[in-house]
C-alpha cells in the first residue's frame, strides 16, 4: 500500500503546490500584510494596529462603503434567491417547452458577468434608455437611475437579479427530485398549495436554499465588475463598495498594507456570516433521513 | 382489494374529481404560462434591444424601445471593430483565445488528477486535503489577491499572461476538483480494476478508462471555465497593462472609456460580438451546463 500513497500524493502534486504557492502563502501573506504600511517601493513596514485603527476611527469613505457593501449584499441575495425559487417553483411542473424556458432563463447567467452585458446595463438605465421608456409606456414618470445615490445601487442589484438562472436551476434539480407521494398525502389530508409550499416543498429545499444562500453572498460580497463598469462607484460613493474601494488602495494608490487591511475586514465579515448561516442551519436546514428538523 | 360494488363507486367519484382536477390544472397551467412568457420576454428584451441596437444609428438608439433598426447600418461594427488603438478586435479575440486555451487544458489535466487521487487512492492528510478544497471553494478571492500580485510582479510575471494561467493549471479553481471528485465517486471501479489485473498502471487506468467515463463531467469543467474566463475582467485588469495583450473584456472597456461620447452604435457592436462566442457555445452544449450546475451548484 505504500505505492498507493505515493501515488495519490502524486496525482494531487499540482494541487498541494497550488495550494500552498497561490492561496496559503498568499491568504498568510495579506493577514501579515494588514498590519504593515507597504508601498511595493520599499519592504513593508510594522506599523502595528494602525491600518485597522485608521479604518474604523479615521477612514470616513471605508465606513461609508461598509454600509453599502452590507446593504448591496442584505437586498440582492434574498431578493435574487426568492425570485429563482419564485420561478424554479412555476416550472416545476409538467409544461411543454419546460426546456426552452429553462434555457432561456439561464442564458442572463451565462453572460451577466461580462463587461458587455455591465456596458448594456449603462445604456438601458440612462435617463433615456429602455427602463425609463418602459417605465414610461405603464404611465410613469422617469427615474434618475445613476444621478440619485438612493437609485444607482439598485441598478446593480437588478444586473445580479437578473442573473438569477443558476440558482434556478439548482432549486429546480431540488424540486423535481421531492418525493411525489408527499403531495399525494398532503392532498389526501386537504392541505391546499400554499399550505403544501410552506409546510412541504420548503422544508424539503432547506439544504439548496442553504448552498444558494451562502455561495450568493460570498459572491455579492465580492461585486467588483457592476459597480466599477455602470457606476464608477458614484453617485456620492453610493455604489463603491468594498472591492472597488481595496482596488483603488492596492492597484492604483499602491497601499498594499491598507489595502490588506480593508480585504481582511470584509474576509471577517464575509467568514463571521458564514459561520452563523452554519450554525443556525442546525435549526434550520432539514436533512431527510435526519431526525431534528 | 375491494369488491366489485364499491369499485365502481370510487371509479366514478374519481372521474368526477379527475375532470375537476383537469379544470383547475388547466387554470393553473394558463397563468404559469402567462407569467413565465412574460418573466422571459422581460429577461430577454435587453439582449434582443441590444443586438437591435447594435445595427442603428447613433442617433436613433435613444429614440425608442423597438429593437428594429428603422435604416440597418454595420457602421457600429466597422468603426467599432477599427478600435481608437492601432490593434483591432481581431487582435482582441485573439488574446482572448490564448488565455482561455492553455488556462482551459491545464484546468482540465490538473483537476483530473486531483480529483482521481481523492477520489480512487489512500494517503497521509487526505482528509485535510479535501477539507482544504472546501476552504478554497468558500474562501474570499479578495484576501489573497494582493499577495498574489506581489508574488507575480516578484517572477517577473507582471503583464503577461503567466498570473492567468498557472494557478488554474494547478487546479486552483477548487469547485472542478470537487464537482469531478463527487462525479468520480458514483462511477463504478469494476472497469478500473480489471485493467489493473490486465496489468495497466494507474496512470493508463487514468487515460484510458477514466477520462473516457469522467468525460461528461469533463466537458463541463471545460465549458465553466471558458466563459468565466472569457467574462473575467479584473484579473486582466490588475496584470495587464499593454494593450496589445488585452484580452476583449479590457478591450471593451477601454473602448468606452476612449471612444467619443456619442458613438453609441460602435461600443454596443463590440459588446454583441464579445458575447457571441459565449452565446454560440452555450447554445451548441446546453446540456453540459445545466447538468453541470445541477451536479454541483455553480456561482453565477
Amino acid at each position: 500500500m505504500r505505492g498507493q500513497r505515493i501515488l495519490g500524493l502524486a496525482y494531487l502534486a499540482p494541487y498541494i503546490v497550488g495550494l500552498v504557492v497561490f492561496t496559503a502563502m498568499p491568504f498568510l501573506t495579506s493577514l501579515y500584510l494588514s498590519f504593515t504600511s507597504y508601498d511595493l517601493m520599499s519592504s513593508p513596514k510594522w506599523s502595528g494596529l494602525a491600518n485597522y485603527e485608521r479604518l474604523f476611527t479615521r477612514d470616513r469613505t471605508f465606513l461609508k462603503s461598509l454600509n453599502v457593501t452590507l446593504l448591496y449584499v442584505f437586498i440582492t441575495v434574498p431578493l435574487k434567491l426568492a425570485f429563482a425559487l419564485f420561478i424554479a417553483a412555476i416550472l416545476n411542473y409538467k409544461l411543454k417547452f419546460i426546456n426552452f424556458f429553462r434555457t432561456a432563463f439561464y442564458v442572463p447567467s451565462i453572460l451577466g458577468g461580462s463587461i458587455a452585458i455591465a456596458v448594456l446595463w449603462r445604456y438601458i438605465f440612462a435617463s433615456e434608455g429602455l427602463a425609463n421608456m418602459a417605465l414610461g409606456t405603464v404611465g410613469l414618470a422617469p427615474v434618475d437611475w445613476f444621478g440619485d445615490p438612493t437609485n444607482a445601487l439598485f441598478t446593480i442589484t437588478l444586473l445580479r437579479c437578473w442573473q438569477f438562472g443558476s440558482a434556478m436551476v439548482i432549486f429546480l434539480a431540488a424540486l423535481q427530485s421531492i418525493d411525489k407521494s408527499l403531495y399525494e398525502a398532503a392532498a389526501i389530508d386537504g392541505a391546499g398549495k400554499v399550505r403544501t409550499f410552506i409546510f412541504i416543498t420548503l422544508p424539503l429545499l432547506t439544504p439548496v436554499i442553504f448552498f444558494n444562500l451562502i455561495m450568493q453572498m460570498v459572491q455579492a460580497f465580492q461585486e467588483f465588475n457592476g459597480p466599477y463598469i455602470i457606476t464608477q462607484g458614484g453617485p456620492l460613493k453610493s455604489t463603491y463598495l468594498l472591492p472597488l474601494y481595496i482596488y483603488d488602495e492596492a492597484f492604483k494608490k499602491f497601499n498594499m498594507g491598507y489595502a490588506s487591511a480593508i480585504a481582511w475586514v470584509l474576509f471577517v465579515i464575509i467568514m463571521g456570516l458564514t459561520l452563523v448561516a452554519f450554525w443556525s442551519s442546525k435549526k434550520w436546514v432539514y436533512y431527510a433521513g435526519d431526525k431534528r428538523s | 382489494m375491494a369488491n366489485s360494488q364499491t369499485l365502481t363507486d370510487t371509479q366514478v367519484l374519481e372521474d368526477v374529481q379527475a375532470a375537476r382536477r383537469v379544470k383547475i390544472g388547466l387554470i393553473s397551467a394558463t397563468v404559469r404560462y402567462v407569467l413565465l412568457f412574460s418573466v422571459g420576454l422581460v429577461m430577454l428584451y435587453p439582449l434582443i434591444w441590444l443586438i437591435g441596437a447594435s445595427f442603428k444609428t447613433n442617433s436613433e438608439i435613444f429614440a425608442g424601445a423597438g429593437f428594429l433598426p428603422e435604416s440597418p447600418t454595420l457602421d457600429g461594427y466597422i468603426k467599432g471593430w477599427q478600435t481608437s488603438t492601432p490593434y483591432t478586435f481581431g487582435r482582441f479575440f485573439w488574446n482572448s483565445f490564448l488565455i482561455i486555451l492553455p488556462k482551459v487544458i491545464g484546468t482540465a489535466i490538473s483537476c483530473t488528477m486531483a480529483a482521481y487521487a481523492f477520489a480512487r487512492f489512500e494517503f497521509p492528510l487526505k482528509k485535510i486535503f479535501f477539507v482544504s478544497v472546501i476552504a478554497i471553494l468558500l474562501l474570499p478571492n479578495v484576501v489573497t489577491r494582493i499577495p498574489q500580485y506581489i508574488l507575480f510582479r516578484d517572477l517577473g510575471w507582471l503583464d503577461s499572461f503567466l498570473p492567468l494561467w498557472v494557478p488554474s493549471a494547478m487546479a486552483g479553481d477548487a469547485f472542478f476538483v470537487f464537482m469531478l471528485v463527487q462525479f468520480l465517486r458514483s462511477l463504478p471501479r469494476d472497469m478500473e480494476e480489471a485493467a489493473r489485473v490486465d496489468g495497466a498502471n494507474s496512470l493508463q487506468t487514468l487515460v484510458y478508462i477514466v477520462v473516457p467515463m469522467l468525460a461528461p463531467a469533463l466537458i463541463s469543467v471545460c465549458l465553466f471555465q471558458f466563459m468565466w474566463t472569457m467574462n473575467d475582467f479584473l484579473g486582466p485588469l490588475i496584470y495587464l497593462s499593454s494593450v496589445d495583450k488585452y484580452p476583449v473584456s479590457l478591450a471593451l472597456k477601454l473602448s468606452i472609456d476612449t471612444t467619443e461620447a456619442f458613438e453609441w452604435n460602435r461600443i454596443l457592436a463590440m459588446s454583441v460580438l464579445t458575447i457571441t462566442p459565449a452565446l454560440i457555445v452555450f447554445f451548441a452544449a446546453q446540456r453540459y451546463f445545466i447538468e453541470g450546475i445541477s451536479a454541483g451548484g455553480v456561482k453565477g
